[in-house]
Formats: C-alpha cells, sequence, structure tokens
C-alpha cells in the first residue's frame, strides 16, 4: 500500500513509455481489451441473458430484467468519496472503507444505531466471575455469503488470525489480550483473556474482528462474510456491487442491488445526484444540500467523528507547542462552521466527540477561545514573531474539509502565517500521510470503531502503530495505561477518568487544532427511505427500503 | 508606395478583445476591488450587485476579484508553458532538422513516442511526478508537454531550409554553424512559429484551465479560472454567475488570441 502515490505513478508512466515505445501499433488493442475486461467485471450479468450491455447502462440492467427470486426489483445507485482501500476487513484502512464493509461482515456482536452492542454471528455469551473468561454461543444456522455454514471453526480461526496467534502481526492491538480460544462443542467458543477487559466485547463488534471462513485465502478479491449484503463485483475506481444475502440470519435487506458509485470529485456530487446517475450520497455539504431539488430529501445527523487540523507533532515548527496553541488561538471554530456548514456542527475540544457520552468532555471545547493577541503572543514567545509557511495536505475528495481549509488560511493569515494548501488525493492521503506520516499539517476528521474510549485515544500513544501525529507524551501513556489497568479491574469509573485525563493531556498540550464533529447531511432520493444514523461512522445499507 | 494595406476584421476583432483582455490581467496584477481571498459571510454566494458586480462565491468572496487574480494565473501559467515550449521546441526542431541524420532519428522517434501522448494526459503525468504542491510545477508539466509540436514545426521548416543556396553560401563563406542557424535560418520560419505559438497559447490556456479544474493546477484559496469553474460547479443553480463568469473570460482569452492567429495568416 505504501508503494501507491507518485512512486507508482513514476513506474507506471515508465512502463507505459516502454510499452508504447516497444509496440506502438499495439496501442488501440490494449485500449480495446481495457474497455472489455472493465465491462465484464460490471454488473450487466445478473439479467440471465448473456450480457451484451455497454457500459454506460448496465447499473440500470436490474429495472428492466424479470427477477428469479420473485422480489420486488429493487435497486439503488449510492455515492461515496473513495474507492474501497481493500475489502479485507483485516486490511481495510480508512473509515469510508469500514463503513461500507460494516454490511458485507460481522463480528460476533454488531453495534445498532443506538449504540448498543446485539449478538450477530454469536447469539448470545457468558462471562466468567473474574472476568477473564467468555463463553460465546455460536448461532444456530448462520451461513456465510458462500453457502457455507459458519462454524466454530471458523470463528476460531478469525479470532486467533486478529489476535496474531497463526503467527504473523495481530491486526487487532486489544485481542494481544487473548490467551487461547478453545472450541469445546460445536456451538461453544471459550475466550481466555489475559486480563480482564471491560470493553472486549465491543472490540468483537468492529469490522476488524469480523468472522471470516477458516483459511480463506483471499479476501481481497472473494470477499466472503455473515453480513446482510454479500459482494458481487468491483471495477476499481469505479464501483462496487453487492446484492443482498437471502439466507442472512437476521431481518434481510430490503433493497436487492446496491451499486456503491465512486465519486472522487466532490464538486461532481449535486450534477450526479440531480442528473439520477446516483440516489443517495451519505456526506453532502450545507451548500450541496442546498442545491438540491425536491427529488432529494436531505437527513441531518452528525458524523461521529473529530474533525481537526492534525499536526505532525514531529515537524518544526510543530514540535513547539507554543505554536500548536498559537494556532489553536488562531481558529476560530464557529466562523468555521459558519462557511462550510451554515452553522452547523459541534465544536470539540480534545479527540472525543459526543456520542461517546461519559467520555466526552465538553469543559474542554473552550480551552483556546479564539484570540488573536494571544496567538501573536504565543508565536513571539516561541520565536515565530514574523510568523510561518506551512502546507496543509488535504484530500480532494471531501469537500467538507477542503472548505474547512479555505477558511483556515484566512484564519491564519491574521496572526502572520502562511498556511498553503495541498490538495491530494485520498490514496495518496492514506499512504504519504498516514502511513507515511510524511506531512505538516493535515484537515481531517478521525472517527471511532467502537464506542470504547480507546478507539479514539490509542492512537496518541507513543508507540501507536496508528499514531500518524508522531505524538508523544510520557503522561499521556501512564494515562493511558492507568485506564487499561482500571479496565482489568472492571473498574469502569476509574477507568473513565484516566481516559479523561488523556484527552485533557491532549488538550493541554494542543496536540491537534480541534475543530468539531461535523453534521452529516444525508442526501437521498425521495424513492427511499428508512435511513438510519449510527453513533459510530458506519452506513446500514440493510435499512433502506422502496418508499411508495 | 504600397497600397494602404486594409486588416481583416477578424485581426481587429481579435486585437480588440485580446487587448481588453490583457488589460484585465494587468491591471489584476496590482489591484482587485477587493481582496481575492477575503471571505465575508454577509455575502455568501451573492447575486451580480454593484458592489459585486459578478456576485459572490461560497465563501462570499468577490467573484470579479477573483477572476481578475485567476486570469493573471491563467496567463501566466500559459504564458510560460508557451516559453518553455518553444523555446526547448525551437532548440530541438532547429538542430536535428539542420543536422539530420541518426541524432534526427533518435531525438525525433523519442519526440513521436512523447508526441503519441495528448498533451493533457502527458502533463498529468508529470504533476503527479513533480507533486501538486506548488503551482509552478504545472508549468514545467505543460511546457514539457508542448515542446514536441513545437520541435516539429521547426524541424520541417529547417529541412526545407538547409539545402537552400544562401544557407549554402554562408557555409562556403565560413559562417559558424550556430550563427546560420540562428541568424540566417530561424527568421524565416517566424510566421509559422507565430502562428503556432498563438494556437499553442490557446491550447495552454485550455490546459491550464483543465488541470485546475481536475484540482491539480492552482491549489485553493488561489484562484484560476479553472479552479473557479470547478469550485463553481456545486453552485450552478443558486449561483450561476459564479461559473459563467470565469467560464466567459476563458472563451474570451481564446477566441481573442484566435482571431489574432487567424487574422496574421
Amino acid at each position: 500500500m505504501t508503494q501507491r502515490g507518485h512512486k507508482l505513478t513514476k513506474g507506471l508512466f515508465v512502463s507505459m513509455l516502454l510499452t508504447l515505445t516497444i509496440a506502438l501499433g499495439g496501442c488501440a488493442g490494449d485500449k480495446a481489451e481495457q474497455g472489455s475486461t472493465q465491462i465484464a467485471t460490471t454488473p450487466a450479468t445478473e439479467s440471465g441473458s448473456e450480457s451484451s450491455e455497454t457500459s454506460e447502462n448496465n447499473t440500470e440492467v436490474s429495472s428492466q430484467t424479470p427477477e428469479t427470486t420473485g422480489d420486488v426489483a429493487s435497486q439503488i445507485t449510492i455515492g461515496i468519496p473513495q474507492d474501497l482501500n481493500s475489502l479485507d476487513p483485516n486490511l481495510a484502512e480508512g473509515s469510508g472503507t469500514q463503513e461500507i464493509l460494516f454490511n458485507i461482515y460481522e463480528g460476533l456482536y454488531k453495534p445498532d444505531s443506538n449504540g448498543n452492542l446485539l449478538p450477530a454471528v454469536a447469539s448470545g455469551y457468558t462471562m466468567s466471575e473474574d472476568g477473564l473468561v467468555y463463553t460465546f454461543t455460536l448461532r444456530d444456522g448462520i451461513k456465510f455469503h458462500d453457502g457455507n455454514p459458519v462454524t466454530v471453526a471458523d470463528v476460531k480461526y478469525s479470532i486467533e488470525k486478529c489476535a496474531g496467534m497463526n503467527g504473523g502481526e495481530p491486526i487487532i492491538s486489544a485481542f494481544k489480550n487473548i490467551e487461547s480460544v478453545e472450541t469445546p462443542d460445536d456451538s461453544t467458543i471459550v475466550v481466555t483473556l489475559k486480563e480482564a477487559s471491560s470493553i472486549f466485547v465491543a472490540i468483537c463488534a468492529t469490522i476488524e474482528a469480523a468472522i471470516v471462513p477458516a483459511g480463506v485465502e483471499d479476501l481481497e478479491a472473494n470477499p466472503i462474510g455473515t453480513g446482510p449484503y454479500k459482494f458481487v463485483s468491483r471495477s476499481l475506481q469505479e464501483n462496487v456491487v453487492l446484492e443482498r444475502f437471502d439466507d442472512y440470519w437476521g431481518e434481510p435487506a430490503h433493497i436487492k442491488d446496491i451499486t456503491l458509485k465512486v465519486i472522487a470529485d466532490a464538486d461532481s456530487i449535486v450534477m450526479n445526484l440531480e442528473g439520477g446517475a446516483v440516489d443517495m450520497i451519505a456526506r453532502v455539504s450545507t451548500a450541496q444540500a442546498a442545491e438540491l431539488s425536491d427529488k432529494f430529501e436531505i437527513l441531518e445527523g452528525t458524523m461521529n467523528l473529530v474533525q481537526a487540523v492534525y499536526l505532525n507533532n514531529t515537524k518544526a515548527p510543530f514540535d513547539n507547542e507554543l505554536v500548536r496553541k498559537a494556532l489553536c488561538y488562531a481558529t476560530n471554530k464557529q466562523e468555521i462552521m459558519d462557511f462550510v456548514s451554515e452553522g452547523k456542527g459541534t465544536p470539540v475540544g480534545s479527540s472525543m466527540f459526543p456520542a461517546f457520552g461519559k467520555y466526552y468532555m465538553e469543559e474542554l471545547n473552550n480551552t483556546y477561545p479564539t484570540d488573536i493577541e494571544k496567538a501573536k503572543e504565543l508565536l513571539t514567545e516561541a520565536g515565530y514573531s514574523d510568523g510561518f509557511t506551512f502546507t496543509m495536505k488535504v484530500p480532494s475528495n471531501y469537500q467538507q474539509h477542503v472548505d474547512t481549509a479555505q477558511v483556515l488560511v484566512e484564519q491564519y493569515k491574521q496572526i502572520g502565517v502562511t498556511a498553503n494548501i495541498e490538495l491530494i488525493e485520498w490514496e495518496t492521503w492514506l499512504s504519504d500521510v498516514y502511513q507515511g506520516r510524511d506531512f505538516e499539517a493535515t484537515v481531517v476528521g478521525v472517527d471511532a470503531s467502537t464506542l470504547t474510549a480507546g478507539a479514539m485515544l490509542s492512537r496518541f500513544r507513543s508507540d501507536s502503530h496508528n499514531n500518524f501525529i508522531n505524538y508523544s507524551n510520557a503522561e499521556y501513556d501512564a494515562a493511558y495505561n492507568n485506564a487499561l489497568a482500571a479496565e482489568a479491574v472492571m473498574d469502569d469509573d476509574g477507568a473513565t477518568n484516566y481516559y479523561k485525563e488523556c484527552e485533557t493531556i491532549l488538550t493541554n498540550t494542543a496536540a491537534n487544532v480541534y475543530i468539531q464533529d461535523m453534521c452529516e447531511l444525508v442526501a437521498i432520493s425521495k424513492k427511499y427511505a428508512g435511513y438510519e444514523f449510527y453513533p459510530l461512522y458506519i452506513q446500514d445499507f440493510s435499512k433502506l427500503y422502496l418508499a411508495e | 508606395m504600397k497600397k494602404r494595406k486594409t486588416y481583416p476584421p477578424n485581426l481587429i476583432i481579435g486585437v480588440i478583445i485580446t487587448s481588453v483582455m490583457i488589460l484585465m490581467i494587468l491591471v489584476g496584477f496590482f489591484y482587485t476591488p477587493y481582496d481575492p481571498t477575503k471571505m465575508d459571510s454577509s455575502v455568501k454566494l451573492a447575486a451580480p450587485s454593484l458592489e459585486h458586480i459578478m456576485g459572490c462565491d461560497n465563501f462570499g468572496r468577490d467573484i470579479f476579484s477573483r477572476v481578475l487574480k485567476g486570469m493573471g494565473n491563467t496567463f501566466l501559467i500559459a504564458f510560460a508553458t508557451i516559453v518553455i515550449g518553444a523555446a526547448s521546441g525551437v532548440l530541438i526542431g532547429a538542430f536535428t532538422g539542420y543536422f539530420g541524420g541518426w541524432l534526427d532519428e533518435i531525438v525525433m522517434r523519442i519526440n513521436d513516442v512523447v508526441f503519441a501522448f495528448p498533451s493533457i494526459l502527458l502533463a498529468l503525468v508529470f504533476v503527479s511526478i513533480f507533486g501538486t504542491g506548488n503551482k509552478y510545477n504545472v508549468v514545467w508539466a505543460l511546457g514539457i508537454a508542448f515542446i514536441p509540436s513545437f520541435a516539429r514545426i521547426v524541424r520541417g521548416e529547417f529541412i526545407k531550409y538547409r539545402d537552400m543556396d544562401y544557407v549554402k553560401s554562408a557555409k562556403l563563406a565560413g559562417v559558424p554553424t550556430l550563427r546560420i542557424i540562428f541568424v540566417h535560418i530561424l527568421p524565416n520560419t517566424a510566421t509559422v512559429l507565430t502562428s503556432s505559438i498563438m494556437i499553442g497559447f490557446n491550447n495552454a490556456v485550455l490546459a491550464e484551465a483543465g488541470m485546475s479544474y481536475l484540482g491539480i493546477g492552482v491549489q485553493p484559496p488561489d484562484a484560476s479560472l479553472g479552479s473557479m469553474l470547478s469550485e463553481a460547479q456545486s453552485y450552478l443553480f443558486s449561483a450561476p454567475g459564479y461559473a459563467i463568469f470565469p467560464g466567459l473570460m476563458i472563451i474570451l482569452l481564446v477566441l481573442g488570441f484566435s482571431l489574432v492567429a487567424d487574422g496574421l495568416k
């Protein structure tokens, strides 16, 4: 994955040149071949007739062909801001990917729209007195998308894989805590932990902890899960096609066919919706929502993330706490919301958003009230009285972040700091900024995969693998470890206090310039209804249905 | 005395349009009615009025100021592109055309390969290699992509002239080769070169607009005509002026130069 971006393009270019120099005449043939493979991977095959559809109308095919299942033909095309970076739940990075995989994969448990955990692959569990032994019961009759029943061996394999017990790196760091996984009979899985943990079941409900067939090799090309939708086909950077899984254990999905269309150009969202190319987009800006005609309904929720200027804490001048604080004082959160989202959004002051309930600390929001003079003083104190110049890398497919960055540029001008914007593609953002940590500042939202505090806070431990801002603070590490220790003895209040201490440290050291939990506007054609907001970054397509 | 020359109407209209455009660009370098990046929430997406003659964008920035600034950016990038493309193209074309032989073969085959790509695609590749951080990267990318067409034209001219008698006599007279190339032959290519520079300039304006439209040219909050068009897409219904005015400027800029080039023929 880290090879993406410039290197890849360079390689591609060289190989393109080579191919071309060697065989100029072959060019036309190559092109034709590429075209035809693309058509083959798009969903034209579902019609039953041997497909000879052209690529432009194959998303519409289902409406004109009789259904074999006898159901009403139902189809929806949903716009997504980037291609999925992997179809393998263990490799999926970026919440835009995970929120979609939520429909394909399930863990032993899964979150519902109220933030509760529901049994999924497991039908229930019991916990021993000391909190060390979890006994899960496998759901009766549950099947994978390929028709095979889910067995305890599959569950054991999936958990052990995530825990790194089959060799290899642990995929979920919280699973390092697993001592053993036993399967005493055909419907029981016994997981023994090294230390008690109050968040273990919540971790089992994340996408990473999805239950997949034992020994499965290539989930990337052939994803198999137990979710309400199964994978049909994918055309890179173009679309992903899903189909309802009719043997789903729970309430089956309503809509039969889903096409996820990649709309990497945020500016064309309105055109795509109005033109009928897509029926729904989960995150439109207020300005875009205002443009849409009354064919669309706009639903309002929160995105459940922390939008901030994430600062590379090891890059000068952001290695200086005073500079980071100066930026915090120079940032006017309300003005950003006014410009970007008509004032909608919830300010946040640390890496925690309101849906987290007890962990969220509203009192931190006003640690750095907008104060230009104070900001200038801090800059002078830090030795940057003449300001400085830095570059914010912003993923170009997220209009809200691009707009926010533009407002920030103006705000930082007032304290003599020149911020430049560099728009990059999402894939480049993942490889260069998130994995390569090669950036000064970036404007994005960071979300959580579970409603456990660790989902937001673990990344800022100095040795965390996803600590992309290179935050390093001994006090923070200590507080975080104390929280884990408290969790291990089931002291929930104690853990909560330590997590709050972590949040306070992040705020007081101005780890990032925290802005807001953005308002989420879902634009959905009035032909459909049933959209449900989750307190996490999740899109649940199974709840959608055709409105009559 | 010659008869008084009458100018073709195309040329006259072209010169007028181009002069107005260049005047606007020059003014834009030194003065804009408002700061082109200054945001004002009270006039978000405002319609054209006396205060803001082209209206305001989604951040309440004055579109007229941004158009002036954007035209400047677009013009500078297109101009620099043509300087790079034409200068390198003339050098390559002159030497390969004059000397011929294996040098000509090798250079022109490479030229063919580069020429085989649409220049905008090539520029896209170069921008991905150089990175999008700096607007001058676009200049280099477009400049390189424009070299082959100039190289071809100039080479063709040089092949035509290199065996002419005046060149032969210059050679016999012992005139240095470089002098023959640049002083004796090059001025003869001026007519062809001028019109291809004019056309090239138009292509460069469109290419810059296209690249900024795709988000890889001028980076926000700086403006160019293409990036403004791109941003305006979301507001076509509520603020049509946001898209119309930058679009109109692109049309006028290109039309003006096309008419001039046409009239000069």
